[in-house]
């Protein structure tokens, strides 16, 4: 059985929608890594032990199992207790929920790294903790991580593809439709990947200028 | 909680993990193969060994490991290529990851200061002694930690393979969830097996850093 390219153009419409699904889902799940991140940093080093220590132990499970394993446990766990999510939202919150711990970990290095003196100025401005961190030291932090942040996007990107297995129509799950019908697993995963690597290209556009800005700032 | 469950899949469990690390042990020397031969391709001589190089480490890593992985195994037949789920799952991550490995090998390499080739070469050696006798040496040590993180999440990476049913961890947590509808339990065993297959790993890799570290 050769290759026969002839069948992609019929499909490009299923695939286009995928790969919008795609973007959609990223979209959504970088925003919540990133809030995530911030406020999940902000937890492992400021929360009271009680709080700090099952964080940490939280933190320490995600970062060493696979993200295909914390899907099927937040896509299937979370119907156990009675919520019943769309796909969609499991996968937001999986992909999110995963890329928010790592995100974290650079946070939480970059807050470490914020001068001293800023937060004792802003305590002598009469601003309280909160405020301090809130104002001045994490806007800091974040602005300093915002490359490796990027980085940790592009991976994330990569591994939306991870939720077509609980049953996402992204661009994965689109191209696995066309071949069931098509029964040409070889052209349209070929065709998934130039759509996965268009994205990526973009991505990297994208975070190469908000890099150069970041430095034009400082 | 249910700890009765758990006494009783274990042991399916336990065979499972040494699925993965076999995947894992293979993957990585794979890897660090198609990394050596990726590092040595883009630091060629040659523009268009060069290029192949950059092409390999460009398409591998832009695209998900994922859709790399079905085309090998569903599409490989199409062009001759028919493998069982397992040796897919080797050669398909083995080559993903050494993507990310030739990328560090080179970063290692290149790291190196200019002044160690040029000394070697005014000595009189050539280029390929050069490369064996002063370079690598001293890179390969710079190379060990960065390359026990593309390790770290070579490991996490092979429950892609679930997806090509190829009965690991990943695989065999979610027949379980499947059957006794426990994802918690499920979850927790296989996740503390992948913490134990990551926390030698790690301790390896940082007693070979200590070993080799000259300062």
């Amino acid at each position: 059985m050769g290759l026969d390219f002839s069948v992609v153009p019929k499909y490009l419409d299923v695939i286009f929608l995928g790969a919008l699904w795609t973007i959609a889902i990223t979209v959504a799940a970088a925003l919540l890594s990133f809030v995530g991140g911030i406020l999940f940093a902000v937890i492992a080093l400021y929360a009271p032990k009680p709080v700090r220590l099952p964080f940490r132990a939280f933190e320490w499970l995600f970062m060493g199992t696979p993200l295909l394993l914390q899907l099927f446990l937040i896509y299937f766990g979370l119907v156990q207790v009675g919520i019943d999510l769309p796909a969609f939202v499991a996968g937001v919150i999986g992909l999110g929920l995963h890329f928010a711990v790592y995100n974290s970990e650079l946070i939480q290095t970059a807050i470490l790294a914020v001068d001293r003196g800023q937060m004792e100025a802003a305590r002598t401005l009469g601003l309280s903790r909160g405020q301090a961190l809130r104002r001045v030291v994490v806007p800091q932090a974040v602005r300093d991580v915002i490359p490796p942040i990027g980085n940790n996007m592009i991976a994330l990107l990569k591994d939306s593809a991870l939720v077509s297995v609980i049953g996402v129509a992204e661009l994965t799950l689109s191209a696995q439709l066309a071949i069931g019908r098509t029964y040409r697993p070889f052209e349209f995963y070929v065709v998934a990947a130039l759509f996965y690597y268009v994205i990526n290209l973009a991505m990297e556009a994208v975070l190469r200028r908000v890099e150069r800005r970041i430095q034009a700032s400082r | 909680m249910d700890i009765e469950l758990i006494l009783k899949v274990y042991p399916y469990f336990i065979e499972a993990a040494w699925v993965t690390i076999q995947l894992s042990v293979l993957t990585t020397l794979l890897g660090l193969t198609c990394g050596a031969l990726g590092a040595a391709a883009r630091l060629s001589r040659l523009a268009v060994v060069r290029f192949l190089g950059a092409a390999y480490v460009s398409f591998f890593r832009g695209t998900p490991a994922l859709i790399q992985l079905f085309l090998l195994y569903f599409g490989g037949p199409q062009i001759g290529i028919q493998l069982d789920a397992f040796e897919a799952g080797v050669i398909g991550l083995g080559v993903n990851i050494g993507a990310y490995m030739t990328e560090t090998i080179r970063g290692g390499i290149i790291a190196i200061d200019k002044g160690q080739r040029e000394a070697a070469r005014t000595l009189g050696m050539s280029r390929w002694q050069a490369m064996r006798y002063v370079i690598l040496p001293q890179a390969a040590r710079l190379m060990i930690r960065p390359l026990g993180v593309n390790i770290n999440a070579l490991i996490k990476g092979t429950a892609l393979v679930a997806a090509i049913s190829v009965v690991e961890l990943t695989y065999t947590a979610q027949r379980f969830i499947g059957s006794t509808y426990k994802p918690f339990e499920m979850f927790l065993i296989s996740g503390i097996l992948y913490m134990a297959i990551i926390y030698v790993t790690g301790r390896g890799i940082a007693w070979l850093d200590r070993r080799v570290r000259i300062v």
